[in-house]
């Protein structure tokens, strides 16, 4: 299309959406979890205002990726509105499943400097590092661990561990540190129950694994590429950080978990948790106002730390961004919700309900960091967060390195350096039939 | 004379109909009513196989329609025969296939042979044997990893009671070595009656007399069993093995609940690398080499059997 065409789409498409368009029914994909409740909440007040009639398809996570790519790969309309994951952007980007939105925040006066730089970033930008727009960041989100501080205060419990270890109980400092906690809540009596260490993300079928290793791999300082944008991947993707990281997610997962925990993810990890098995746990910081408001043991007894650092702080980036669907026939409706979305006092009320914002004016506001016993630790996560590839073979590249970590991790198959030297195998294939190699 | 189905059919033709149909031979009226079932085939069947193989030399992809495919010659089929982790794939798809049909063979047989005694009840303990196959496989594969659950499950509880190892000790389908037994035991489990009732419609089909006349020469039970019962019942048997076969095969649903196809890849069958291949990875060109490769080794295994079959039902 021509640059003079584009313009007039998208002035049309911007006028349109500022006097407001005929009332029409759009449907929002997104995945089922708590903050999708939220944002059904929050989007009363989009239908109060606008006219047009909300209708929310939810998947769940398992099967999320799955049905929605499916979906956007067979031109489907069934979505109008998606908040897609964050490793879906250059697909939708170079596939055409996304509607570009430069044009539109231009005439909108939506920028981009308004919402944290990471996100934008990973949400929002293809090919990375350029300005080209195709998502509004929606959800920032990323991996960070909650803990029972009523067991990590109780006295005898802080002697047992300071008798055992030589040093005081506390919130983890470093990954070794962690997995020392761990260790030592493993198999350990409390309240006449055998509790285990921790609950880490071991899922076979999807992501999990990935996102839960690259929490330990990313802390040691591990690197897709020794320069980005040149998919050379020989000493970074296998470096000795690489190798040792993973030895530790080994026996973090051999020595710290409780039985039979091979394939868990988050809804598991939630569970182990909530059950009272575990003394802390690894999920998205999407789940913690859930958990802060549980009554068994949110409240007093839950506490929540930043993925911890080892050589260096780093966190696993979840997250998503909110794109229109270049297949859907109200664009104009989704794109008036789009910039509905990003006006600062619906981002807060977005917080408010258990969103998580990614708009400065939220994240930079006064009373943010007491706003919720994790605000802070979500500040310090997002300062530090690392994606997955965001290629268009993304689905590709993630699903051969959860075959490479769960053989080696859980499936006790080689060495880390094996393990890793074969994912560059994989990778390698890829990016030669993507014609990037 | 009393109207017949073909008069009242004859009467009931428009003449104009009947006028063009007098005018074809018998070989075009066959034509016609086959018609619409080869069209069928060809467009279910047939086509989409040669598209796929046409596929196969491509790098399609079906989630980048509009990228160039490029063709590839063999370079799918080289890479696939020569990929170790396929291999591996299928070392687990023949482990679970061999084992569960030896044992739902040996297994079902066995149950046939005593159901078919007359005892009181007979009718009621057929119902609850045959019952697992009732099931849906997804419902089956979700409720047995509850059941192999180490810390709450049943199955690890009842290992404890016979055999003194600890239910928390073990792990069914967490551990490399036992869970390509757990997908065996639940399939065996799930899908020993179905071998069952062919068998126990093979034992039926014996006529009664054949018996009398070895007890009559004095034939023992063991030389009856083995040279009556076992010949008799074995096409059914071969062709139980056979129905198990393919359908073990192409297991997907039971073992994607069960175990996800790991822990690692150690129960990660063809049907679910294929599936991964073409519907996660959207190798589609690779997956369509995959497929024909398969297919090829299900096609060709199973005439050979087929063969043998008729052999057998020939003696």
């Amino acid at each position: 299309m021509k640059l003079s065409t584009r313009l007039m789409a998208a002035t049309a498409l911007a006028t349109t959406a500022a006097s407001g368009a005929a009332a029409e029914e759009l449907t929002l994909c997104w995945a089922a979890w708590d903050p999708a409740n939220a944002l059904v909440e929050l989007s009363k007040q989009f239908e109060a205002e606008s006219g047009h009639t909300m209708n929310f398809e939810f998947v769940p996570w398992p099967n999320f990726a799955d049905r929605m790519l499916n979906e956007l790969n067979s031109g489907g309309q069934l979505c109008d509105l998606l908040i897609g994951d964050s490793q879906w952007i250059g697909g939708g980007a170079e596939s055409g499943h996304y509607v570009k939105l430069n044009d539109f925040f231009e005439a909108e006066g939506i920028s981009m400097d308004d919402f944290a730089p990471a996100t934008v970033y990973a949400y929002s930008t293809w090919p990375k590092g350029s300005e080209n727009y195709y998502a509004l960041p929606a959800m920032g989100d990323a991996n960070g661990w909650f803990y029972r501080r009523d067991w990590f205060e109780d006295p005898d419990i802080m002697a047992a561990y300071k008798e055992e270890t030589g040093q005081d109980l506390r919130e983890p400092e470093s990954q070794q540190e962690m997995l020392q906690i761990a260790q030592f809540f493993q198999g350990r009596e409390i309240d006449g129950q055998t509790r285990y260490g921790a609950a880490i993300f071991t899922e076979r079928g999807s992501e999990g694994i990935t996102m839960g290793a690259t929490g330990a791999l990313y802390a040691w300082g591990f690197k897709y590429e020794n320069e980005p944008g040149t998919y050379d991947m020989e000493g970074a993707v296998n470096s000795p950080e690489a190798v040792e990281a993973l030895e530790f997610y080994k026996t973090f997962y051999q020595t710290a978990t409780p039985p039979g925990y091979t394939d868990s993810y988050m809804e598991q990890g939630l569970d182990a948790f909530k059950s009272g098995q575990v003394a802390m746990a690894m999920n998205w910081f999407a789940f913690f106002p859930g958990l802060y408001a549980d009554p068994d043991v949110g409240g007093d007894k839950i506490g929540f730390f930043v993925n911890p650092p080892q050589n260096q702080p780093a966190s696993t980036l979840g997250g998503q961004g909110i794109s229109v669907v270049a297949y859907s026939d109200k664009q104009e409706a989704a794109l008036e919700y789009i910039k509905w979305f990003a006006q600062p006092e619906i981002q807060q009320q977005w917080w408010d309900l258990g969103g998580y914002s990614a708009h400065n004016a939220v994240l930079g506001s006064d009373t943010f960091v007491d706003s919720a016993p994790f605000a802070a630790d979500f500040l310090v996560a997002m300062e530090s967060v690392q994606d997955f590839w965001q290629e268009p073979a993304y689905a590709e590249l993630l699903l051969a390195m959860q075959k490479r970590l769960h053989d080696y991790i859980v499936a006790d198959q080689g060495t880390a350096q094996e393990a890793l030297d074969k994912l560059i195998e994989d990778w390698t294939e890829t990016f030669e039939d993507e014609g990037k190699l | 004379m009393t109207e017949t189905p073909i008069d009242r059919a004859a009467r009931a033709t428009p003449p104009s109909v009947a006028r063009r149909v007098r005018g074809l031979s018998d070989r075009a009226i066959a034509w016609i009513f086959v018609a619409p079932t080869i069209f069928l085939l060809l467009a279910v069947n047939i086509f989409p196989l040669i598209w796929t193989i046409r596929l196969s030399f491509t790098n399609f992809r079906a989630n980048r329609p509009n990228r160039e495919v490029e063709w590839v010659g063999l370079r799918n089929y080289e890479r696939i025969l020569t990929d170790s982790d396929i291999w591996l794939t299928m070392q687990a798809t023949a482990h679970f296939l061999i084992w569960t049909i030896v044992l739902q063979v040996l297994i079902g047989f066995t149950l046939a042979y005593l159901i078919n005694k007359k005892f009181k009840g007979n009718d009621l303990w057929t119902t609850i044997i045959v019952l697992p196959m009732m099931l849906s496989p997804a419902v089956v594969g979700n409720f047995w990893t509850f059941l192999y659950q180490p810390q709450i499950g049943l199955f690890n509880y009842i290992v404890e009671f016979f055999t003194g190892i600890p239910a928390s000790s073990f792990e069914m389908i967490g551990s490399v070595n036992l869970a390509p037994w757990s997908i065996v035991i639940v399939d065996t489990w799930m899908w020993t009656p179905f071998v069952m009732l062919i068998c126990l419609a093979g034992l039926r089909s014996i006529p009664d007399y054949i018996y009398e006349a070895a007890e009559i020469d004095r034939a023992s039970k063991w030389r009856q069993f083995w040279t009556i019962t076992v010949p008799m019942v074995l096409p059914f048997l071969m062709l139980a093995v056979l129905f198990r076969g393919i359908e073990n095969f192409k297991m997907f649903d039971l073992v994607v609940q069960l175990t996800g196809g790991g822990p690692g890849s150690v129960t990660e069958l063809t049907s679910i690398n294929l599936k991964r291949e073409a519907f996660e990875k959207w190798r589609t060109g690779y997956a369509s080499a995959y497929a024909i490769i398969l297919f090829v080794t299900v096609f060709g295994l199973a005439s050979i059997y087929v063969k043998a079959l008729n052999k057998v039902k020939e003696r």
